[in-house]
């Protein structure tokens, strides 16, 4: 049986020339980027290869981007590194419902030390309405963490227009682009981001690396001491190898995003098209005007998510019925809560499919097919 | 070519290369995903903690999977401040541990923690003694490294444990980064509660590292987010990290078994070798260093040129730790052992694996001689 992979959203596999690129490195370059002899020298100019791609992938200067373990250590040292560094100016932050657990498990820590949080709603599409973000605003708010595009429903918020609202006031402004990065254009300058982190798993790169770009101006208190590396923001030998695989997955995701936005559009229309060939009904949780093109998150009335997911994996079919971090727990998804309400059919009823390297048209006919098949017999 | 800073990095074993690529291609699911490529990926990743746990002679449950050295001691040190602080808020180290460890401590100092620095004899060593008169009332931790990664003395470990046998409510941690595969460190018998590794050290990939937490020991995250690692480290993980450190860990062991001896001989041979030639120095005491490390001076030659003049003849060494070797600060170690500062500036760390070998050992003193010859000549 020829599986098909459709949650890429949860994590992707890496890329063969990323693979390669890793390999070149660990067996030819696996000095450490500390020590002065020419190992050292070699991979100290590895790293600062990829710091300068990485910059430019986002406008940012190179001393703006600092490497992390993930996209977890990323959001966890932009909220805790900022609101250390701000906390004089004031104990308030904005974010929303629908964040990914790295961020929301943060503010909920922060506001056990005595911040106060405020979660903007969403509407049914997933998105945040610009009025109530201004209602929001304070003068002693101090940070703004709002996600770029969705994980689970793929939902893009208004990014630029919340940079643009914050232009003049102090508050930093984080965003979590773990999900947008690679299939979205962003650069830091038009939409004034402060900050931004990043997961190199979720763009064919390898797990265990991201990295968080910082805005020069903004102070971020370290959290990690030890070693000067990454200009004493980050102490710990740095991971060059996957460093240079991130570096290489950008390079790569860089010159196919147009396709890969198309093609992805494609696929969504190609689903939704199956599924209503075979006169399945469904409703599109989210929105398909502002969403990420890989991310395809919908509502099968009538069946139940678990039984679809047994079944489709063993159709060989590997989706997803929100995010990863929240697949193994049973609480339903707080994103769909955000949008429906805890009543919501929805919440035990939604299957998000996400496309990546490798995904074929083909591939996507039979997954909706198979789909349309499997909610035809549960149904009944 | 002769690579002789395995304290500084190590190249990675081809097999480890090998099992991490494997697992990037062919089990890159994430470990949270409910699918089946997301069963297997827990599953290799629950075989590695296995693993590592038989090796550490510890239980799989207390195994935590980190990015790193780094962030293990500031994991352990820190989570274990927050989480312990009702008990107390003294702490004891030693003066000659790795930055991430005493710059951790340094940031607890700040947030009105009180550290005790306990001083070294001229080997480096901790006393018991010191230890002991340390202790106070409200101590909560005490963190003393394996082995110093900089002249490679070996610290009273099982003493201090067992010195801790009569206070239950002081946590002892021990960095065991450069120790491990080198040294035997019963972790049980020892009554050590927290244990730090790095795989890079090792053979294996940067990026990866590990915590052992003792059953029953809490820590407060430094992580917050998608709740892996037993809630204690959130954050995808890098399985094929993970599978690739226990797969080094166990070749390291084994290596060591046929290995030790001869590691021995040649750091005896090098100690006695450089003992006779006239104007060296040697700071590594044979009886109380890991077999790995032997750290010497050579008066008057600053060790910057000396490390540069023999990767001249394709010898690779290093000064102090590659952490610190790009500032001038001379080795904080043998400041601690009493060693004056110009001879501490002049030295210079030779650091072995068991992959060097006895003829490499001869062809480096030889390099070292014919250095020294030069290098005063043209001092002269
Ligand atoms: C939106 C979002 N933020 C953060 C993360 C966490 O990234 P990582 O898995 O690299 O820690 C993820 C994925 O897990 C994500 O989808
Ligand atoms: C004794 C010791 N502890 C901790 C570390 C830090 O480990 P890592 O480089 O994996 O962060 C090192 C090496 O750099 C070390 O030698």
């Amino acid at each position: 049986m020829d599986r098909i992979y459709l949650d890429h959203a949860a994590t992707s596999p890496m890329h063969p020339k990323v693979a390669e690129k890793m390999l070149e490195i660990m067996n030819h370059h696996f000095g450490n980027p500390s020590s002065i002899h020419s190992f050292g020298r070699e991979a100290r100019h590895l790293l600062d290869q990829s710091r300068e791609v990485i910059a430019n992938s986002i406008g940012a200067k190179e001393s703006e981007i600092i490497f992390t373990s993930g996209g977890t250590e990323a959001d966890n040292m932009a909220l805790f590194g900022v609101v250390e560094s701000y906390q004089h100016q004031g104990k308030h932050i904005i974010t929303t419902l629908i964040e990914h657990h790295a961020v929301l498990h943060a503010c909920q820590k922060l506001e056990k030390m005595g911040f106060e949080i405020t979660y903007l709603p969403v509407d049914e599409t997933g998105r945040i309405k610009l009025t109530d973000f201004k209602a929001a605003i304070r003068e002693d708010t101090i940070l703004v963490s709002i996600m770029y595009g969705n994980n689970e429903v793929g939902t893009i918020q208004p990014i630029t227009e919340i940079g643009h609202i914050l232009k003049d006031h102090q508050a930093v402004f984080h965003t979590d682009a773990v999900q947008a990065y690679g299939i979205e254009h962003i650069n830091v300058n038009d939409s004034h981001i402060d900050l931004l982190s990043v997961s190199a798993h979720k763009i064919n790169g390898p797990k265990g690396t991201g990295f968080l770009f910082a805005r020069e101006n903004v102070k971020l208190a370290p959290r990690s001491f030890g070693g000067d590396q990454e200009r004493k923001r980050r102490a710990g030998t740095e991971n060059v190898s996957s460093i240079a695989g991130l570096s290489e997955a950008i390079l790569i995701s860089q010159k196919e995003r147009s396709d890969k936005r198309e093609k992805f559009k494609s696929y969504k229309e190609v689903m939704m098209n199956e599924l209503r060939e075979a006169s399945i009904e469904f409703l599109v949780n989210g929105s398909l005007d502002h969403s990420l093109p890989h991310v395809l998150n919908l509502s099968f009335p009538g069946i139940n998510v678990e039984a679809m997911l047994v079944n489709l994996d063993l159709a060989g079919i590997a989706v997803s019925s929100g995010s990863a971090c929240t697949a193994g727990s049973i609480e339903p998804s707080h994103v769909l809560v955000a949008m429906f309400g805890h009543g919501s059919e929805r919440l035990i009823n939604s299957i998000r499919f996400s496309f990546g390297l490798n995904t074929t048209n083909e591939q996507v006919v039979k997954a909706a097919q198979e789909t349309a098949r499997i909610v035809a017999r549960l149904i009944k | 070519m002769i690579y002789f800073d395995n304290s500084a990095t190590t190249k990675p074993y081809a097999e480890v290369l090998d099992s991490f690529f494997k697992i990037s291609n062919d089990f890159f699911g994430n470990p949270s995903s409910l699918h089946g490529l997301g069963s297997q990926s827990e599953k290799l990743l629950s075989q590695a903690r296995i693993q590592m746990a038989n090796l550490l002679n510890v239980k799989p449950g207390e195994i935590i999977f980190t990015s790193g050295g780094t962030e293990s001691n500031n994991f352990a040190i820190k989570g274990a401040a927050f989480m312990y602080k009702k008990r107390g808020n003294h702490l004891i180290t030693s003066s000659v541990e790795h930055p991430s460890v005493s710059k951790a401590m340094e940031q607890l100092e700040e947030l009105g923690f009180e550290v005790t620095y306990l001083p070294v004899d001229k080997n480096g060593k901790v006393q018991v003694e010191d230890v002991e008169r340390a202790i106070r009332k409200d101590t909560i931790l005490i963190s003393v490294m394996h082995v110093n990664n900089e002249v490679g003395t070996v610290q009273p470990i099982r003493e201090v444990g067992k010195l801790l046998e009569k206070y239950p409510n002081i946590l002892f941690h021990v960095d065991a980064v450069q120790g491990i595969g080198k040294m035997d460190l019963p972790l049980k018998d020892f009554g050590v509660d927290m244990c730090s590794i790095s795989a890079h050290k090792f053979h294996g990939l940067k990026g990866t590292g590990a915590l052992f937490v003792r059953e029953g020991v809490g820590l407060t995250p430094l992580l917050s987010g998608g709740e892996q690692e037993r809630n204690m480290r959130s954050g995808t993980e890098n399985v094929a990290g993970a599978v690739a450190m226990a797969k080094a860990l166990r070749m390291t062991m084994e290596k060591k078994e046929k290995g030790i001896e001869k590691m021995k001989n040649v750091q005896r041979g090098l100690i006695d070798d450089f003992g006779e030639m006239e104007g060296i120095i040697v700071h590594t005491q044979i009886e109380s260093a890991s077999p790995h490390i032997v750290n010497f001076s050579v008066p008057g030659i600053k060790s910057e040129v000396f490390i540069h003049a023999l990767e001249q003849e394709h010898i690779f060494v290093s000064t102090t730790s590659a952490c610190s070797s790009k500032k001038k600060s001379p080795s904080k170690t043998l400041l601690a052992m009493g060693v004056p500062e110009p001879i501490a500036d002049s030295s210079i760390r030779i650091s072995l694996s068991y992959e060097n070998t006895e003829e490499e050992a001869a062809a480096v003193l030889n390099a070292i001689k014919r250095v020294v010859n030069k290098l005063r000549k043209v001092m002269n």
